[in-house]
């Protein structure tokens, strides 16, 4: 596989610095859009609040056996930010005694963690639902990754997948050249332990993102039009299909300026703000852990390292569900892309 | 005063039309918006449809918009070019077809 471009960090481009994205995303003036807070203000909803937690979204590391173009952790093979057993231990003890359902666990690709398996063990006995966003080509890089597809199945993991195109040319343009063929040969292995097959209950959706500079358009059309494509072409089934919007975070908003469509892009978030998506945007109902243990209201908001709110506990040492659950969500105009159109989250759209 | 014909920021000014005449604007977007909603045929079919007649018409400003449309629907690359060879075709082939005119005008001419 040849990745498609390389990390921010690598380049040394100023857009790997966070605080150089939110100097630029900070300025909606220039942009000629009306502020997310002011948005949000108009609606009666600022300070954004959340409504609970629901889902604790762990980043297991940077660490990614892709450089996709449009990666907003700016993931690669070359990071090294990885979650050591003893924070894993901490979200474990922090889980235990609440009620929190599902436990999503993301990165970089989170099976190169050398603790993942381990992780999942502890979560999978607390009972909880657990999630993994699997880039699929992990599946097939290495004999040691193998045996995932029955490693998932053991846990009853809900495994969500990204495939941004039904072909390889748009594929590999934005994920790396082989990726659509080696995601294809891994979407097979999930297929045959069950993974997407009617009655297995084995959970297996496809995460859709635009490859460029447009918005996702209605997710159920989108979702037919995979399942007939895959299934004629490749004999492949999944479950649901996500259709999520780029934020203009990290590599998608270098690619975006470097394009010349930032402007353009901004506009058309601003222009398609829909006030039910702007109730219903994740964060109000997730907490998202860092690698190393600090807590943010989403990964986007990870990424930009806009840690919480100011005096809730912002690590997982000092995890306090209630003080957490009267923080003031942060937000600038990277928010926009939660709530164009029918809204994006990571588990699809909102409205 | 404009300096060329066609300026991509006009595009999203669109909707201003209806601001000289009211009624006939909202009209006209109204029933815009009823044709393009999914029907007997899919929002992607009819979107297919649009970018074929825009390079028909030659409108730059639905070439633009019909091609965002059309990626946003997940169409891909090559099934927007066979689009645009169905407009080639029929362009051509009325081109062509005119040519039975020619002829028949010719044998009306010619001993
Ligand atoms: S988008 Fe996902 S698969 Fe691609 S580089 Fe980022 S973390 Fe890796
Ligand atoms: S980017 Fe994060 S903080 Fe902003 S609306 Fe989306 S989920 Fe919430």
């Amino acid at each position: 596989m040849k990745p498609a471009t390389k990390s921010l960090l690598k380049i040394k481009s100023r857009l790997a610095d966070p605080k150089e994205q939110l100097r630029i995303l900070s300025d909606n003036h220039s942009l000629g859009i009306t502020s997310f807070e002011d948005r949000l203000h108009d609606l009666g909803i600022e300070p954004l609040k959340p409504t609970g937690v629901d889902i604790f979204q762990v980043n297991v590391g940077k660490m990614c056996n892709q450089v996709c173009k449009h990666c907003h952790v700016d993931a690669g093979p070359g990071r090294k930010e990885i979650m050591t057993r003893e924070t894993m231990q901490l979200c474990v003890d922090a889980l235990k005694g609440t009620d929190i359902s599902t436990v999503d666990l993301t990165g970089g690709a989170p099976e190169m963690n050398p603790n993942f398996r381990w992780f999942v063990e502890q979560l999978s006995k607390q009972g909880r639902k657990i999630i993994v966003r699997c880039n699929l080509t992990i599946i097939v890089a290495h004999p040691k990754y193998y045996d995932l597809p029955e490693f998932f199945r053991s846990h009853n993991i809900n495994v969500v997948s990204s495939l941004p195109y039904f072909n390889a040319k748009r594929t590999d343009a934005q994920r790396g050249e082989g990726v659509f063929e080696q995601s294809i040969r891994a979407l097979r292995r999930l297929n045959e332990v069950g993974y997407g097959k009617e009655g297995s209950g084995l959970q297996l959706d496809l995460v859709y993102n635009p490859s460029g500079a447009f918005l996702p358009d209605d997710q159920k059309a989108l979702e037919a039009t995979f399942k007939s494509k895959l299934k004629e072409g490749y004999d492949i089934d999944f479950n649901e299909l996500f259709a999520i919007t780029n934020l203009p975070v990290s590599r998608f908003l270098e690619y975006l300026i470097r394009s010349e469509n930032y402007q353009d892009y901004m506009e058309e978030l601003a222009n398609a703000f829909n006030p039910e998506a702007a109730h219903g945007v994740m964060c109000r109902s997730t907490l998202s852990v860092s690698w190393d243990g600090y807590l943010y209201d989403c990964d986007f908001n990870q990424m930009l390292e806009l840690k919480l709110n100011g005096g809730t506990p912002d690590h997982i040492r000092d995890f306090d569900l209630e003080k957490l659950n009267n923080r003031n969500i942060i937000i600038n105009q990277h928010c926009y892309g939660c709530t164009a159109g029918a809204g994006s989250s990571c588990g699809g759209t909102i409205a | 005063m404009a300096k060329s014909y066609y300026d991509p920021a006009d595009l999203k000014k669109f909707g201003n039309i209806t601001e000289w005449q009211k009624e006939l604007g909202d009209k006209f977007f109204d029933y815009y918006g009823t044709v393009f909603q999914e029907g007997a045929l899919t929002a992607r079919e009819k979107s297919l449809i649009a970018l074929a007649v825009s390079h028909a018409v030659q409108c730059p400003y639905c070439i633009d918009a019909y091609t965002d449309d059309c990626l946003k629907k997940g169409v891909d690359e090559e099934q927007m070019m066979e689009a645009v060879h169905v407009t080639a075709a029929i362009k051509g082939g009325a081109a062509l077809v005119h040519g039975v005119q020619m002829m028949n005008k010719v044998s009306d001419k010619l001993m």
